[in-house]
C-alpha cells in the first residue's frame, strides 16, 4: 500500500471519531441503549469484508469458508442489532 | 459495477450510518434513524455483491440466511430485561467476524504484503478476537451463567500482562516471516485468551462498563479492517462505533467517579464486607415493615419519586412498576422516576426498561435534573437499587463507592425501599440507607410487592 493511501485512511479515521463524538454527544441517556444496539449493528459492516473473502475465487477454499464464517457472524450482528434497535426505539412514547 | 461507484455507494452508506445516529437525538426521531441506517446496510451489502469478479453466491447466500434465521430469531425472542447480555452477545458476532475477515485476507494475501496491511490485519484479528470472547464472557456473567463475583487468582495482571507481550512478541516474529501460519495461529489463541482473562475479573456491577468498551473495541476492529482492505466505509463506521463506544464508556466511568483502569483491574465488588445477613449494619439493625403499613405511607403521599435498579429488571418488575406509578398518579399523586446513569447492567437499561411497560419518557429524570428535589419529596420508592442511592459515597471516605455521584434519596420524608433480602448490593458494599429512622424496608420479590402495594391501597 503506498503512503499517500495510508495518509487518507488516516484523514478519514480522524475526522470521522471526531463527528462520531459530535454526533454521540447530542443522543440523550433516555436512548443510550438503542444508541448501543444501534451502532452495534452497523458495525456488523465488517460485513462487507465477508463477502468479499467467501466470493474471493471460484472453488471453495480455507478462504472462502472463512469468509463464509465471517458472513454468517456479520449478518447476526447486522439482522440482530437492528432488530433489537426498532423494538426498543417503538416503545418510546411521548 | 465499478471500482468507484461502488465506493461512491459506501460513502452514501457511512453517511446514512451518521444520520442514523444524529436521529437518535430525540425520541421521536430516532425510529426514523435507525431505519436509513438500515438502509445504508442494505446499500452496502447489495453493492459489494455487484463487485467484478465476484463468486461464491451460494455460500454467500446460505451465510447471510444461516446469520439472519439466527440473528432475527434471538432479537425477536429476547426479553428486554435481558438486552445488555444481547447486545453483549451481538457485539461478540461482530468482533468475530473482523478476526475472521483478517484471518481470510491474511490467507489470501500470502506472504506478499507491506507491514502497514500485516500490522492492521494484526490488530483487526487480536482486537476482534479479544472482543469475542470478552463479550462472550460478559454475555455469561450477565446470566449468570458463570459467577457475576470477579474471578482472581494470586499474579493475575502479571499474567495477563504477559500474554499481551507474548502476542507482540509473536507479531513481530511474523514480521521477518509472514507466511508462518503457526505464528499466526499462536496470535490469534493469545488474543482469544486475553479477552476471557481480562473480563473474568471484573464484577457484575462494572458490566456496563465492560460492555460500552467492548462496543468500542469492536468498531476499531472494523477500522482496521478497513485500513487492510483499503475500504472507507469500513474506516468511518468502525471509527464512529470506537467513538460511541468510548464516550458511553466515560459516562459510565465519570458515573461511578472511577477511571477506567480502576473499573479494569481492580476487582471491584470482590470483598463482602462483613456477614450482615443477620440485618445489623453500622447504625443498627434492618427494620423490616408490614405491607399494609408501607402501602398507607404510599397512599397519602403528594409527591413521589421512584428509583429503579437492576433489582426491577431481575424481578421483571417494570410493569408491576407502572401500574403503582399510574394508580398514585390518577389518585392525585406527582409521579417521577429518576434514573441514574448505572443503575441496571447498560447504559439507559431502566429507559428501556420503563419505556416497555409504557412509562411516558417525560416522566423519566437523570440525576443532576431530579437530586435536588428528593428534600422536597414526601416519598421515595427504590426498587431494587443499592449502590446508586448509598449515601456512603458521600460522607464515608473508607467506603469502595465513596466519592460516586448518588441520589439523595435519604433526604425525602420517607423513603420505602424494595429489596428482595438483607444481602448486600452487586458492589458487596454495606448500605447504611437501610437502617436509617427514615427508612421503611419492604422484603421480597419486586414484583410482587408492588402488585400486593397496588392491592392494598385499592382496598
Amino acid at each position: 500500500m503506498d503512503t499517500g493511501t495510508i495518509i487518507i485512511g488516516l484523514t478519514i479515521f480522524v475526522l470521522a471519531c471526531f463527528a462520531g463524538a459530535e454526533l454521540i454527544a447530542k443522543v440523550p441517556p433516555t436512548l443510550h441503549t438503542p444508541l448501543m444496539s444501534g451502532s452495534n449493528a452497523i458495525s456488523g459492516i465488517a460485513i462487507v469484508g465477508a463477502l468479499l473473502a467467501t466470493g474471493h475465487s471460484e472453488s471453495i477454499n480455507s478462504v472462502s469458508l472463512i469468509g463464509f464464517l465471517a458472513v454468517i457472524f456479520a449478518t447476526i450482528n447486522v439482522v440482530g442489532g437492528y432488530t433489537v434497535t426498532r423494538r426498543m426505539l417503538q416503545m418510546f412514547k411521548k | 459495477m465499478s471500482i468507484n461507484s461502488i465506493n461512491l455507494i459506501y460513502l452514501a452508506s457511512a453517511t446514512l450510518f451518521m444520520l442514523g445516529i444524529k436521529y437518535l437525538s430525540s425520541p421521536s426521531t430516532a425510529k426514523r434513524g435507525n431505519f436509513l441506517s438500515m438502509i445504508g446496510m442494505g446499500a452496502a451489502i447489495g453493492i459489494t455483491l455487484t463487485t467484478p469478479g465476484l463468486h461464491g453466491f451460494t455460500l454467500i447466500t446460505i451465510g447471510i440466511i444461516i446469520g439472519t434465521v439466527i440473528g432475527g430469531y434471538a432479537a425477536i425472542k429476547v426479553k428486554m430485561t435481558s438486552m445488555p447480555e444481547m447486545v453483549a452477545l451481538f457485539n461478540g458476532c461482530g468482533g468475530a467476524a473482523s478476526a475472521l475477515v483478517a484471518m481470510a485476507e491474511f490467507r489470501v494475501l500470502g506472504t506478499e504484503f507491506d507491514s502497514f496491511t500485516l500490522i492492521t490485519l494484526l490488530l483487526s484479528m487480536i482486537i476482534g478476537g479479544l472482543t469475542f470472547t470478552g463479550s462472550l464472557m460478559a454475555y455469561a456473567k450477565l446470566q449468570g451463567l458463570i459467577s457475576t463475583r470477579p474471578i482472581t487468582y494470586p499474579g493475575q495482571q502479571l499474567i495477563n500482562g504477559a500474554i499481551l507481550l507474548a502476542t507482540l512478541a509473536l507479531a513481530v516474529l511474523l514480521f521477518q516471516d509472514p507466511g508462518n501460519m503457526l505464528v499466526f495461529s499462536g496470535i490469534l489463541i493469545l488474543s482469544l485468551l486475553l479477552g476471557v482473562l481480562a473480563v473474568i475479573p471484573i464484577g457484575g456491577a462494572d458490566m456496563p462498563v465492560i460492555i460500552c468498551l467492548l462496543n468500542s473495541y469492536s468498531g476499531l476492529a472494523v477500522s482496521m479492517t478497513g485500513f487492510a482492505l483499503n475500504n472507507n466505509a469500513l474506516i468511518i463506521t468502525g471509527s464512529l462505533v470506537g467513538a460511541s463506544g468510548i464516550f458511553l464508556t466515560k459516562i459510565m466511568c465519570d458515573a461511578m467517579n472511577r477511571s477506567l483502569a480502576n473499573v479494569l483491574f481492580s476487582a471491584f465488588g470482590q470483598v463482602v464486607e462483613s456477614a450482615d445477613d443477620t440485618g445489623e449494619g453500622p447504625a443498627g439493625t434492618m427494620k423490616g415493615f408490614e405491607l399494609e403499613d408501607v402501602a398507607t405511607i404510599l397512599a397519602n403521599a403528594g409527591t413521589l419519586i421512584i428509583v429503579p435498579g437492576y433489582g426491577m429488571a431481575a424481578a421483571q418488575a417494570q410493569h408491576a412498576t407502572r401500574d403503582l406509578g399510574d394508580y398514585l398518579g390518577e389518585q392525585g399523586v406527582e409521579v417521577r422516576y429518576a434514573i441514574h446513569p448505572v443503575a441496571g447492567r447498560m447504559p439507559g437499561h431502566m429507559n428501556v426498561l420503563l419505556a416497555e411497560a409504557d412509562v411516558p419518557y417525560d416522566q423519566l429524570f437523570a440525576l443532576e435534573d431530579i437530586n435536588d428535589d428528593f428534600a422536597s419529596t414526601d416519598v421515595v420508592l427504590v426498587i431494587g437499587a443499592n449502590d446508586v442511592v448509598n449515601p456512603a459515597a458521600k460522607d464515608n471516605p473508607s467506603s469502595p463507592i465513596y466519592g460516586m455521584p448518588v441520589l439523595d434519596v435519604e433526604k425525602a420524608t420517607t423513603v420505602i425501599v424494595l429489596k428482595r433480602s438483607m444481602s448486600v448490593g452487586f458492589a458487596g458494599i454495606d448500605n447504611e440507607l437501610f437502617y436509617k429512622d427514615n427508612t421503611m424496608m419492604l422484603f421480597g420479590d419486586a414484583k410482587s410487592s408492588l402488585q400486593k402495594l397496588v392491592a392494598a391501597m385499592k382496598q
